[in-house]
């Protein structure tokens, strides 16, 4: 049996002195989508930089076998690249010199972009459907657009573990769709790992093969979507009041108001 | 498991034509750079008191090359003036203006901030306030004198000082640092050393019109002596800027992507700002504070010529020193026997140059 693409044991991360994750686990196989779910500030973007060797950690972290402080940055960043939740969207950059970029761990130091580097950023742009915005400066693009440009980016990194962090959050509920579908298929096509953050549950459960529920910094429940999208649960971890519902692909998390919330119209008194 | 691209030419997808090339330095850019080089150092060694005919000007420079001995028709005394006098003015003028806006377009891109100017950290106030200590206790007769310590060596070792105090304050709080506290660190030191400078002045009023005609720039010598100095940090400075250009448009999408790509984004960084900073106190020792050059020439060449550091560091050389030459032909010529400050004539040409290129970029970009 191969190694899990990432494997997390006891994780502790300190930003500024304060506990931020506190013993953390996670495994995920090759091939598989984890998406972590938690409430505001329950340590999840600070979970995807640990896996991507962004922070100094406590614990152990491992990617596909290999312990991540033994893998060089090079190396690291051809097996795995993040997606950050609002990357920087440099002034003056086109479309094509951005997703060039991820051809970084490729070009020796100090070097350049070979003819083969410059083929595997058209590939990706062809892939994704950006060839006609190639020549176009990234910040004239819509949310939608500059998303995709964000993973063909990624993607022109070669790596397999792709660790987007709230990939959709500033997307229209199509563009939504578009980007997970989008991810969704290059996984299958191309068997890559995936591991996400996301706020939008429904749409979590219907693309995670597992959740992670985060809460204050550790592992409060793990597993698949229904296992981990109840109504107990998230109104425990999340103070929500929320009713769930069996959908075809995954529990559709709906939220309501709580029943302690006054009915109708308040009345104004005339006069 | 299958990556998604391959590190090979895999057919080229639809759409995909010859012109599609990265960012990167268009030959027509780089023999624009060239001939400004080249036109400021003919007008550098033409014009002066003494006119010299441009020709017979180009017949000299090319006798400098070994194994060419053409008759320009100057005579022994104009061919001195050229050799001994304007043209190592001219090629100070290349050398300094090259070294400010390299090492500006390189600051601007390690802050990723487009006020960064080479004296971001302090290198002005250093150079100034050591320049400033050497000139009054020089003047008054105090303990300085008597001592090698000549004005460019005071500005260059105060320069650095102020660099590497700036270093060290930013870099005191480990792991939060970061480029925005290395910055404050530069503001505190420059209001300290700047302060300093001014109880000086106070204390030495006698002192003042030295001191601010050094301030003010300029690039007056007599040989090839400053060339010669300033040559090695010119290089060594061009060298380690110039081959990290690609890396500098990394580190503009953030330090974790950075990293995450592969990169040390604070070791480039901390380079980066050694090699501009040596090569900026360079500058300084030899010509004084000349302003404007350092933030204004970056920025013209990225509204005219492309924002990819691959274009804006070569051209930023290229035509910071043409146009520091260029503008020291002016100060010594507009007013002559008098000279201008040339930190003056800067300002007062560039500005409305900039104002141009800014107008006519907007009209280009919509």
């Amino acid at each position: 049996m191969s190694a899990p693409a990432v494997a997390v044991r006891d994780l502790r991360v300190r930003l500024a002195g304060v506990p931020v994750l506190t013993g953390v686990d996670l495994s995920v196989a090759t091939g598989e989508w984890v998406t972590v779910i938690g409430p505001n500030g329950a340590g999840k973007s600070t979970l995807l930089r640990a896996v991507g060797g962004l922070l100094p950690t406590g614990g152990a972290v491992s990617l596909f076998g290999t312990p991540i402080q033994q893998l060089r940055r090079r190396d690291r960043a051809r097996v795995v690249a993040t997606v950050a939740q609002s990357p920087v969207v440099p002034a003056g950059m086109s479309v094509l010199d951005y997703v060039l970029l991820g051809r970084t761990p490729y070009i020796a130091p100090l070097g350049r972009e070979s003819t083969a580097d410059l083929a595997a950023a058209h590939d990706v742009l062809g892939r994704l459907d950006l060839t006609g915005f190639r020549d176009r400066e990234l910040a004239t693009l819509s949310g939608g657009e500059r998303q995709r440009v964000f993973l063909a980016r990624a993607f022109a990194q070669g790596a397999t573990l792709l660790l987007l962090d709230e990939p959709t959050s500033a997307l229209d509920i199509g563009h939504q769709q578009d980007v997970l579908e989008l991810v969704d298929q290059l996984r299958r096509a191309h068997g890559l790992t995936v591991v996400a953050t996301m706020h939008d549950l429904s749409i979590a459960g219907e693309y995670a093969d597992r959740m992670v529920l985060l809460a204050d910094g550790q592992v409060a429940a793990a597993g698949s979507p229904r296992e981990v999208l109840t109504t107990e649960l998230l109104a425990r971890h999340y103070r929500a009041t929320v009713k769930v519902i069996d959908g075809e692909r995954g529990p559709l998390v709906v939220p309501v108001r709580p029943a302690s919330a006054p009915d109708g119209v308040p009345k104004v008194r005339a006069g | 498991m299958r990556q998604v691209v391959t590190n090979r030419p895999s057919g080229q997808p639809e759409g995909r034509s010859a012109a599609a090339r990265p960012a990167g330095l268009r030959p027509g850019w780089l023999v624009a750079g060239l001939a400004a080089v080249l036109a400021a150092l003919v007008a550098g060694v033409s014009l002066g008191p003494i006119s010299l005919p441009p020709g017979s000007v180009a017949v000299e420079l090319l006798n400098l090359l070994p194994g060419v001995g053409l008759d320009s028709g100057l005579t022994e005394r104009e061919v001195a003036i050229i050799t001994e006098l304007r043209l190592p003015r001219a090629v100070l003028g290349l050398l300094v203006g090259g070294l400010l806006a390299l090492a500006g377009g390189a600051y601007q891109g390690v802050f990723r901030n487009p006020l960064a100017d080479p004296y971001l950290l302090g290198v002005a106030a250093g150079a100034g306030f050591a320049v400033t200590v050497v000139i009054t206790a020089g003047g008054v007769g105090g303990a300085l004198t008597g001592l090698p310590v000549t004005i460019p060596l005071a500005a260059f070792v105060g320069a650095i000082g102020a660099v590497t105090l700036t270093y060290l304050l930013g870099s005191a709080g480990g792991r939060s640092r970061s480029p925005a506290t290395l910055i404050l660190a530069g503001v505190a030191v420059s209001a300290f050393l700047s302060a300093g400078q001014t109880y000086l002045l106070q204390r030495n009023s006698d002192s003042i019109q030295q001191v601010y005609a050094w301030l003010l720039g300029r690039l007056a010598t007599a040989g090839w002596h400053d060339v010669r100095l300033v040559l090695p940090y010119f290089l060594l400075t061009a060298v380690v800027v110039l081959l990290h250009r690609r890396e500098l448009d990394v580190l503009s999408v953030g330090d974790d992507e950075a990293t995450s790509l592969g990169l040390h984004p604070q070791r480039s960084r901390y380079l980066l700002i050694a090699a501009a900073s040596l090569g900026t106190a360079a500058a300084v020792s030899a010509s004084g504070l000349i302003g404007f050059v350092g933030i204004i020439v970056p920025h013209a060449v990225r509204l005219l010529a492309g924002s990819s550091y691959r274009v804006i560091l070569p051209l930023s050389m290229l035509f910071g020193g043409a146009f520091l030459a260029l503008t020291d032909v002016v100060a010594r010529t507009a007013a002559a026997p008098e000279e201008i400050p040339i930190g003056v004539v800067t300002a007062l040409l560039g500005g409305p140059f900039f104002v141009l290129v800014l107008r006519s970029a907007r009209r280009v970009l919509g």
